[in-house]
């Protein structure tokens, strides 16, 4: 039976070096395997050596962070809260996308996550380990980080708050860490068994075998797999909404002009949804350059995630003016002050910055040739989670700067070692991709075969479509 | 694994062919051992008489016991052992409970359904696959019947069921 639907393009397309036969099982793995298998690529090395610097300046700005305390940085007493925590709820944010590919499009058996979800995954763990490392910054004194847990103590035995949006949180972060790995890691056991029988020196044999748990892929185990993976994805989906659904408590149950406001649990989901997308683009963008995976993740996949960059662009779009809205319905005025002031006010610029990258640019992806041609991809996604940035940072300072007594109205700038603590999240987000990139496989074989059939009786036309921009540069190669 | 057993091993290169070859196998009354597949394979458990796994039902039990102790947590700290006066709110309060019970309920429903999937497989950290042929993690799919398990069939009968069945290659005996 051959069915040929034209409103599904095929999810892999045809080898890049023989496009006259149909991708096999076995080009899956080596294509996937070779990066794994291969020697230290130069591009590799030269990459991994600038985020090992970054990581270095980072490591020094946190030794300064910690060692003379919290006073290195830019705050003050009117603006205790800043930097940090915009770039805690920022990681937070990005580390939605993984799990949501992973977990809500498996729900909706949505297949084309099949290439992108381990990645995604990946990125999500080391996008919350930066958001925890931020926590852990501004707690000044870290190594008390365990007083957050409800541990027996000696102190009258004296216990968390409940109450607190800031305890939620950290229930909230660690329970996401740890479901994402999880989850993670049982989606490698099959790839990483894979890459154990195909192993011919000793050490990654060993290494691999002792990863991969023993996996044989028997029927029962695949069984059980995919119960898991579907309990997982249940479980996650309603997990994935609560966390940042949670940070957003960390401002919303506040009596702060400009935090209070009940939209804040769906603004920021779609938020985090946003620059969740953006991120994961930004690095298969790469990731699909330098290890040449265009026939695994096509133009198609970076399609359907420009349209869900459009749909959360424009849901936060919405946010947006809704807070004016109802700052100006509520007719209190410390709210609408609140509001005029992130206009107008002092940080007029973060706040046009965030506008302007948030609410006019995903407009562009209206465009079916905008969202499939690769550099614009490319470069709006790196707007998006500047622009995302610029949300926390405008939400936060701005509503502290100008509190209700005028006299101790402040500002708050940066000091080189709050921009060296943001750059130690780069270093160390960047060292563990650049790691998990060469050491494990960036797309999932296994997933990817049980769509491969399906796919191959569609390809025959998909590669023609995929090899161009736009429609305008296919129209002119083919003249 | 002390005892070894002697199985013959069937290369399929299609998995409709493969469960063609299952349902056609198991009708002659061959008991199969097991097939190692590279990717899940639709039903195929279904296919080979494989009863329906328990694990969602273990992970329901795993997130009940966290919830339950969630809130027996949050109730006895703030309301018995530890009662603080936090602007004058009730001492246990539920709607407060609800984030950290829910999030301890999916940390334990996880965790505790992976390490029973983990430990119902045999999977855990250095254990030995069982491989009739290492490309079941590649391409092939791959079938084993144990000769012991199907002594009403000889050996030349086992073999001879197999390659018509549609196997890509010779089928070969192999000790595990």
């Amino acid at each position: 039976m051959n069915v040929t639907s034209p409103v599904r393009p095929a999810l892999v397309l045809r080898q890049m070096h023989d496009k006259n036969r149909e991708t096999t099982y076995h080009d899956v793995t080596n294509d996937i395997c070779k990066q794994v298998e291969a020697g230290f690529n130069p591009r590799w090395m030269g990459a991994m050596a600038i985020s090992l610097v970054v990581l270095a300046w980072g490591c020094y700005c946190l030794y300064r962070t910690w060692w003379f305390g919290l006073g290195e940085w830019g705050l003050n007493k009117t603006i205790g809260w800043a930097w940090d925590i915009t770039n805690f709820v920022w990681w937070v944010g990005i580390g939605h996308a993984g799990t949501l590919i992973s977990a809500i499009l498996l729900l909706f058996r949505q297949k084309w996550r099949t290439s992108i979800n381990r990645a995604a995954e990946a990125m999500t763990i080391f996008a919350v380990l930066c958001a925890g490392s931020f926590i852990l910054m501004h707690m000044g004194r870290p190594w008390l980080g365990h007083w957050c847990l409800p541990l027996p103590n000696t102190y009258g035995s004296l216990w968390v708050n409940f109450n607190s949006p800031l305890i939620w949180d950290v229930f909230a972060i660690s329970t996401y860490l740890t479901v994402s790995l999880v989850f993670w890691y049982m989606g490698l056991l099959p790839d990483l068994a894979t890459i154990r029988e195909r192993a011919t020196n000793p050490i990654s044999k060993f290494v691999y075998g002792l990863m991969s748990f023993g996996w044989d892929g028997s029927a029962k185990t695949w069984a059980r797999y995919e119960m898991i993976s579907l309990i997982l994805a249940g479980l996650s989906t309603p997990l994935v909404l609560s966390v940042h659904t949670i940070v957003s408590f960390d401002f919303a149950t506040s009596v702060i002009p400009g935090w209070h406001t009940t939209i804040f649990p769906p603004y920021f989901v779609a938020g985090a949804i946003f620059s969740g997308f953006a991120m994961v683009l930004t690095l298969m963008l790469v990731t699909r350059f330098v290890f040449k995976l265009e026939a695994y993740i096509t133009r198609e996949h970076i399609e359907v995630m420009n349209k869900i960059i459009l749909i959360t662009g424009s849901i936060v779009g919405i946010a947006y003016i809704t807070e004016f809205f109802i700052a100006w319905y509520s007719q209190v005025s410390y709210e609408q002050y609140a509001f005029i002031n992130r206009m107008f006010g002092p940080y007029w610029w973060a706040y046009w910055a965030m506008m302007s990258c948030n609410v006019i640019t995903p407009q562009f992806f209206w465009f079916r040739s905008i969202r499939r041609n690769i550099y614009w991809t490319f470069a709006l996604s790196i707007v998006v989670n500047i622009g995302m940035w610029f949300e926390r940072f405008v939400i936060i300072a701005t509503s502290l700067h100008r509190d209700y007594l005028p006299s101790s109205w402040a500002m708050f700038w940066p000091t080189y070692v709050d921009v060296g603590d943001y750059l130690f999240s780069f270093g160390f987000f960047f060292t563990c991709f650049f790691l998990f990139a060469k050491f494990l496989p960036v797309i999932n074989m296994a997933e990817v075969k049980s769509v491969l059939k399906a796919s191959n009786e569609q390809s025959s036309e998909g590669y023609a479509d995929d090899e161009y921009n736009t429609v305008e540069e296919k129209a002119v190669a083919q003249h | 694994m002390a005892n070894k057993s002697k199985y013959l091993v069937g290369i399929f290169d299609d998995d409709e062919v493969l469960i063609k070859a299952i349902d056609k196998i198991r009708g002659l009354g061959v008991k199969i051992h097991e097939v190692y597949t590279p990717f899940p394979v639709h039903d195929l458990d279904v296919h080979l008489g494989h009863p329906r796994t328990r694990l969602g039902k273990a992970a329901f039990m795993f997130g009940a016991t966290g919830t339950t102790l969630a809130i027996t947590m949050q109730t006895s700290m703030l309301g018995f052992l530890w009662p603080m006066n936090i602007g004058g709110k009730d001492h246990v309060a539920y709607p407060d409970f609800v984030p950290v019970s829910f999030e301890a309920t999916v940390l334990c429903a996880a965790l505790g359904m992976v390490a029973t999937f983990l430990i119902s497989n045999g999977l855990g950290p250095g254990k030995k696959a069982k491989m009739f042929d290492p490309r079941s993690t590649d391409d092939k799919f791959v079938m084993a019947i144990e000769f012991d398990k199907n002594t009403a069939f000889t050996h030349a009968q086992l073999e001879q069921i197999l390659t018509e069945s549609g196997v890509s290659e010779k089928p070969f005996e192999k000790e595990l």
